[in-house]
């Protein structure tokens, strides 16, 4: 187990005029659980990654001090371990055992101790196959799971976890939590966006203030009872903070899209009788892997089906509705139905945020408007491949608000989103569900079903031939 | 699907023999080849070759699916020499000879990776060619992340589609609509791609610790002596050739 000080810590990236976080003092003791918080653009991350030693002499500038155990973070890098969000970067080998075994090996591990390591490490996280199973036949929560093991097979005093749960389905995320719930031996330091779920395995809540310094510092109850309402405001996700509901006002009108007998093999066959109706809003919900993507691109025409048929009505299509919406020219299906992707950065094609806003734009004079709310104005000239992830995210929904179709599809709009934007996202799209659109939307996120006050279209599980 | 992938029963007798073995074996033939060019030489390695396919427990059905894009592209070379050659007197024998040559190279080369699981040979380049682990896990690490590529390409066109962005006809536009999803590819992989150094790094690869392995990579004496048996293969077919009268060395 490790202790870990910081005195007057801040550090600012090369190139920057702001410092990415400042004036951090903190003593995080042995064995503690602490959650990181704060408004985007705090510095969590960056504080993680200065502890997991990944932040080299010429990546910025430092100032005060950071110790874990007394050793600076890049020599105490041997006993930290590090679980990043996204599964498929993280994961080195095509072996889950072998990559079990990287860390070991990295350590000049005798060979005869690692097989015996890595087996109790696949147990510690209760990974349900053998060693030689392949890495990209698991589910994403098993992945993670995986990485967890890599991370701990090397007996880390401190475990830092960057999201962990954050790209994952709720039965995943639930993996994860179970895992670190049951490490005893470990100092751990988690960011996470969503805590509800994880409060309850919580020792301690530091809040970071963005600008410098904390904000607030202690258990869990106590922080969110002094601070849950500056917090919530600031756009983290404070458990007990409902969100707003945004009850139908219009009861749903003609039927814009339906499916026949839709497949799209090996993924699903034979999907009947979905219907995608104006002023309504559909949530598509269902484990990963059970084709909720694949089903968004075919509503959205963007993929042809290997079998069946995706139907528009002539109320979407007008004369064109005797041809699938896989065959119409772009141009024709950008003005009826808008797609926004799971990554944001597919759909850019132009070089600033503002002409990405124009492109196809149904009245360019709503374009400063959209900017304003979703907090875009001050970017506007910027590329959109270098905003953050999160800016990324309001773009790509912004593009598709701005070209206003009439059936809107959305593939986790909400993924990683601060509560604020999410706020936002959700009361755009409620405004265009009343103005009479239809939105489809993939989600894993209980809370954006309620708020839209959406249908429910649940995928059962696939059965994955090749897995 | 991942093209490399082992189709092969890897208990066959020369499957089993050791990555870096099988790649000097390749080497050694293709040197051999590549220098004559004559269609004696590379008619006796090839027939060796296909003569040995089953002891790396690969049939030949099997073979053929895998290598179909090959023939394609030796029948449209051996085509384009034979109606564009300028030298039209031996023109029978060099397009034959261009043919034998292109498939008795790249045969081996297909035996080798379709026996061989990427983490074994980069296992044995280490282990065995004292290649440097920062190249050869670096590679492989990186050979993970390619299948996702064709993947994400899909969704990037797909994405284009879904803005309205659609070149028709005009090859222009459809020149400038592939750089830009290039493009896209691009920064997707170098984000991805920086993001698995960094997981790595982190779990202290490359760090100055001399790095143990937990995989053992044997080179034996049956390596050895499969090395020096497609050495001898080589000169066989090399030394018949000229024997033969028809060895035409490429420098001269």
């Amino acid at each position: 187990m490790s202790t870990v000080r910081l005195r007057g810590f801040g550090h600012r990236h090369a190139g920057r005029r702001r410092w990415a976080v400042r004036g951090i003092d903190l003593e995080i003791r042995h064995g503690e659980r602490v959650a990181l918080l704060g408004p985007s653009g705090a510095g969590k991350s960056t504080l993680l990654a200065a502890l997991a030693g990944l932040l080299p002499p010429d990546s910025g500038e430092r100032e005060g001090s950071i110790d874990i155990d007394g050793l600076d973070p890049r020599e105490a890098r041997p006993r930290t371990g590090i679980v990043f969000q996204d599964p498929q970067s993280q994961l080195v080998m095509e072996r889950a055992g072998d990559d079990v075994a990287f860390g070991l090996e990295n350590r000049g591990t005798p060979p005869g101790e690692i097989p015996g390591l890595v087996d109790a490490a696949l147990r510690r996280v209760g990974f349900p196959y053998g060693p030689t199973r392949a890495s990209n036949a698991l589910s994403g929560g098993e992945q993670q799971r995986l990485a967890l093991a890599g991370a701990l097979v090397t007996r880390p005093g401190l475990l830092l976890l960057d999201e962990p749960t954050a790209n994952l389905d709720p039965a995943g995320a639930d993996l994860v939590r179970e895992v670190l719930d049951g490490i005893e031996d470990t100092t751990q330091i988690i960011v996470e966006h969503r805590i509800a779920e994880l409060v309850g395995q919580l020792d301690r809540v530091i809040v970071l203030e963005p600008g410098g310094g904390i904000r607030a510092d202690g258990p869990p109850e106590r922080v969110f009872a002094t601070h849950g309402d500056q917090l919530a405001a600031d756009g983290v996700w404070v458990p007990g903070h409902p969100v707003t509901a945004h009850r139908a006002r219009v009861t749903p009108g003609e039927t814009l899209l339906r499916t026949e007998s839709l497949a799209y093999r090996p993924v699903f066959d034979e999907l009947d009788g979905v219907t995608v109706r104006a002023a309504e809003a559909l949530a598509v919900l269902g484990p990963n892997g059970a084709g909720k993507s694949t089903l968004a691109l075919l509503l959205g025409g963007l993929l042809a089906p290997s079998g069946g048929c995706v139907t528009a009505t002539p109320e979407l299509a007008g004369a064109d509705a005797a041809v699938p919406p896989h065959k119409w020219r772009a141009s024709a299906l950008a003005r009826r139905i808008g797609s926004v992707f799971q990554n944001p950065e597919h759909q850019f094609v132009t070089a600033k945020v503002r002409d990405e806003l124009m492109l196809g734009a149904a009245q360019p004079v709503r374009i400063d408007e959209l900017l304003v709310r979703l907090r875009l104005d001050a970017l506007a000239e910027a590329n959109p491949h270098t905003l953050s992830g999160g800016e990324q995210r309001r773009l790509s929904v912004a593009t598709a608000l701005a070209a206003a179709p009439r059936l809107l599809i959305l593939d986790e709009p909400t993924f990683g989103q601060d509560r604020r934007t999410w706020t936002e996202l959700v009361a755009l799209l409620a405004e265009l569900r009343d103005e009479g659109h239809g939105v489809v939307a993939v989600t894993h996120d209980a809370d954006f079903l309620t708020a839209l006050d959406a249908r429910e279209l649940r995928l059962a599980p696939a059965r994955l031939a090749a897995a | 699907m991942n093209r490399a992938a082992p189709i092969a029963d890897p208990a066959a007798p020369l499957a089993r023999r050791n990555p870096v073995a099988k790649l000097a074996a390749a080497a050694v033939l293709a040197l051999a080849l590549v220098v004559s060019l004559d269609p004696v030489a590379p008619a006796l390695a090839l027939a060796v070759e296909l003569a040995v396919v089953p002891l790396f427990g690969i049939r030949y059905r099997v073979l053929a699916q895998r290598a179909w894009p090959l023939l394609i592209s030796v029948l449209g070379a051996v085509l384009t020499l034979f109606l564009f050659a300028a030298d039209r007197h031996h023109i029978l024998t060099d397009a034959l000879a261009l043919g034998l040559r292109i498939v008795a190279v790249a045969l081996p080369g297909v035996l080798v990776f379709a026996t061989t699981d990427p983490t074994d040979l980069a296992d044995a380049l280490v282990q065995n060619a004292r290649v440097s682990a920062r190249f050869a896990i670096g590679t492989l690490a990186a050979w993970r992340l390619v299948p996702l590529l064709g993947q994400e390409w899909r969704l990037i066109n797909a994405a284009r589609r879904a803005r309205g962005v659609d070149p028709g006809r005009n090859p222009v536009a459809r020149l400038r609509l592939f750089a830009s999803a290039t493009f896209t590819l691009l920064v997707g992989a170098i984000r991805r791609g920086t993001r698995l150094a960094t997981a790595m790094d982190a779990r202290g690869f490359d760090s100055g610790i001399p790095r143990t392995t937990a995989r053992r990579q044997h080179f034996t004496r049956t390596d050895t002596a499969f090395i020096a048996a497609t050495c001898g293969v080589a000169a066989l077919a090399v030394t018949v050739s000229v024997l033969a009268g028809t060895f035409r060395p490429v420098f001269s």
